[in-house]
């Protein structure tokens, strides 16, 4: 166990060396994310502005605003429908691979503006990491080779640096101790819980700086999911996370921020509230967020 | 509890009951039967080829060249290679164009592009084998003045790419959409997520197509009459005339002689037989990853 943390914080401060070569790093210092979110005003990771995005012709994302703070979980939670998932995919430019799908306002990471003329996609996706709905660990692929796949489309060549990735990313996403003597076993032969911790470790080797996750415990059984949701606990402290939920209790188990979101009468999602997560579940302002989480409806 | 207190409407659903577990029986009945009559004809016509052909297998069926119409031994030793040298290298030109042309289609081929290449495809795969065969005899045995292998395997190419093209394009749609996602979630541009990703997933299927398309050409006679022609002779030479297994069996079923017959017969058994072992052989090594991804 203590070797495993002593791992960890090798990984830490290994990541933060490695990040402090960058524009911006990536995540603030030690002191500031152990300070409670609503405390004081944090680091804006991603700050979104008047974001619509439409299917075609139909809109489903109506103009909404959110900043995102660095190094804390921010749930989005509302009914099916509600846009939730279509926003987040905004973030790291997944939404456009929708056919006829159009993104109108500003998104910035960290300053720059993914939208802006001449971003590359791909790059954009290698800052913003995404773990999906259902686990999709690559069929082809081994435990080993799973993780790795990010990193080879990085360029990354050097086997000993990928094996110590390797390493590192399992032991964040907390199966390290699980699958370290079946590495090169097939990453499907795991079960469903595993198969998504795989599914994160693959995410967070190319070390992002946001990782968004679209109802990552929606396929999973309630043993799981508690594991994931520790887990994310703890990815809080090196990565911002975004975390769609249909899971209410989920949300303010393990969200510092959380934005409600709900149909309009136009058919497309607006914000009704965001806030801290421990008010807008104690003292919702809004009253269709109160009817929301006192389960009058949705 | 009595038959008297049992309500009309149970008396009902027990007589429905009856009824869809007869429908039930009936139905599994006319599935047996139809299997029965799609699998009995292959196992007669397997028998009766071992039955046949095997008399007609001796060590010089293998080791020796025709001899003289109407002379007793002689092999076909020619044929053997010949039909291995030019399905092969049909196999090598074809599946290339026919893999790049399916990845085309399926991955950028959303478009009016697309649907045009889709419709040639298709037509492609209509075209009879003879036509085919008239189309290389044109363009390379005319210019070219002689008959020769190489024409042969341009024509077994030509119709290996639209099957091997088809089944890769439905292969590699068949990919979840979510292994696609998880690829570009990760920062892969889209020809590394084609590459890396969607292709491998697809291979066990793409080789099953490559190895439909290769049984299909190991037995087409047509498209190499007026292309390879035949020869008596062993060559390896790929610009010459070359002799095949079909080609052969042609001419020896149709010819007066028995020994003639019984060779026919023989070389239609190993036909069938290198078929099977290769695709046996294809399964044992991708087979495993195919059980996996279910």
């Amino acid at each position: 166990m203590s070797d495993v943390q002593t791992g960890q914080e090798e990984e830490v401060a290994r990541r933060e060396r490695a990040a402090s070569g960058r524009i911006g790093a990536p995540w603030a210092s030690a002191v500031e994310t152990s300070t409670p979110p609503e405390a004081t005003p944090r680091e804006v990771a991603i700050s979104a502005r008047d974001v619509s995005a439409w299917y075609g012709s139909k809109l489903a994302v109506s103009g909404i605003t959110m900043d995102i703070a660095k190094h804390s979980v921010t749930a989005l939670i509302g009914p099916s429908g509600c846009g939730k998932s279509t926003y987040i995919r905004c973030f790291n430019r997944m939404h456009e691979f929708a056919p006829n799908a159009r993104v109108a306002g500003t998104i910035k990471v960290d300053g720059d503006d993914i939208y802006a003329p001449g971003v590359d996609p791909a790059r954009v996706r290698q800052r913003i990491g995404m773990v999906f709905q259902k686990p999709n660990p690559f069929p082809t692929m081994s435990i080993a080779e799973n993780v790795a796949a990010g990193l080879r489309f990085l360029g990354i060549r050097s086997k000993s640096e990928i094996a110590d990735r390797v390493e590192s990313s399992l032991k964040l996403a907390a199966l390290w101790e699980e699958v370290k003597d079946d590495l090169k076993k097939p990453g499907i032969a795991l079960s469903g819980g595993q198969q998504q911790r795989l599914c994160i470790a693959r995410t967070i080797a190319v070390e992002p700086e946001v990782v968004l996750m679209d109802e990552p415990c929606s396929a999973l059984d309630p043993v799981a999911t508690l594991k994931i949701e520790d887990l994310m606990r703890g990815l809080a402290e090196h990565y911002t996370i975004v975390i769609v939920t249909h899971n209410m209790q989920q949300a303010a188990r393990v969200s510092d921020q959380t934005a409600f979101l709900l149909m309009g009468d136009d058919g497309a999602g607006h914000l009704i509230e965001y806030r801290p997560t421990q008010e807008i579940f104690t003292n919702p302002l809004d009253k269709r967020t109160e009817d929301y989480i006192t389960g009058r409806f949705g | 509890m009595t038959t008297f207190d049992r309500s009309t409407a149970v008396v009902r659903s027990d007589r429905l009951y009856r009824r869809r577990k007869l429908l039930n029986q009936a139905v599994t009945g006319l599935m047996v039967l139809a299997v029965a009559c799609a699998v009995v004809p292959l196992f007669l016509i397997v028998f009766y080829l071992v039955k046949q052909g095997v008399p007609g297998m001796s060590v010089h069926f293998f080791t020796q060249d025709p001899a003289a119409p109407g002379a007793p031994g002689g092999g076909v030793h020619n044929a053997i290679i010949g039909s291995a040298i030019m399905v092969g290298l049909g196999v090598v030109i074809g599946v290339p164009i026919a893999i790049g042309t399916g990845i085309f289609l399926a991955e950028f081929g959303q478009n009016r592009t697309g649907s045009i290449v889709r419709f040639t495809i298709e037509v492609m795969a209509g075209i009879p084998s003879i036509t085919v065969g008239l189309f290389v005899y044109s363009i390379i045995v005319l210019r070219q003045h002689h008959f020769s292998g190489l024409a042969g395997s341009v024509s077994l190419a030509i119709i290996l790419i639209p099957i091997v093209a088809r089944i890769t394009e439905e292969m590699l749609l068949l990919v979840p959409r979510s292994l696609r996602e998880a690829s570009y979630a990760l920062g892969a541009p889209r020809w590394k997520t084609v590459l890396h990703i969607v292709l491998p997933t697809a291979l066990p299927g793409i080789v099953t197509g490559i190895m439909l398309g290769l049984s299909r050409i190991a037995g087409e006679a047509a498209p190499l009459l007026f292309t390879s022609l035949g020869n008596e002779f062993y060559t390896s030479n790929v610009r010459s005339p070359m002799d095949s297994l079909p080609t052969r069996i042609y001419t020896y079923a149709t010819g007066p002689y028995d020994s003639w017959h019984q060779q026919a017969w023989a070389m239609s058994l190993l036909l069938v037989a290198i078929i099977l072992v290769i695709s046996l052989a294809v399964r044992a090594l991708f087979g495993s990853r195919v059980t996996v991804r279910q």
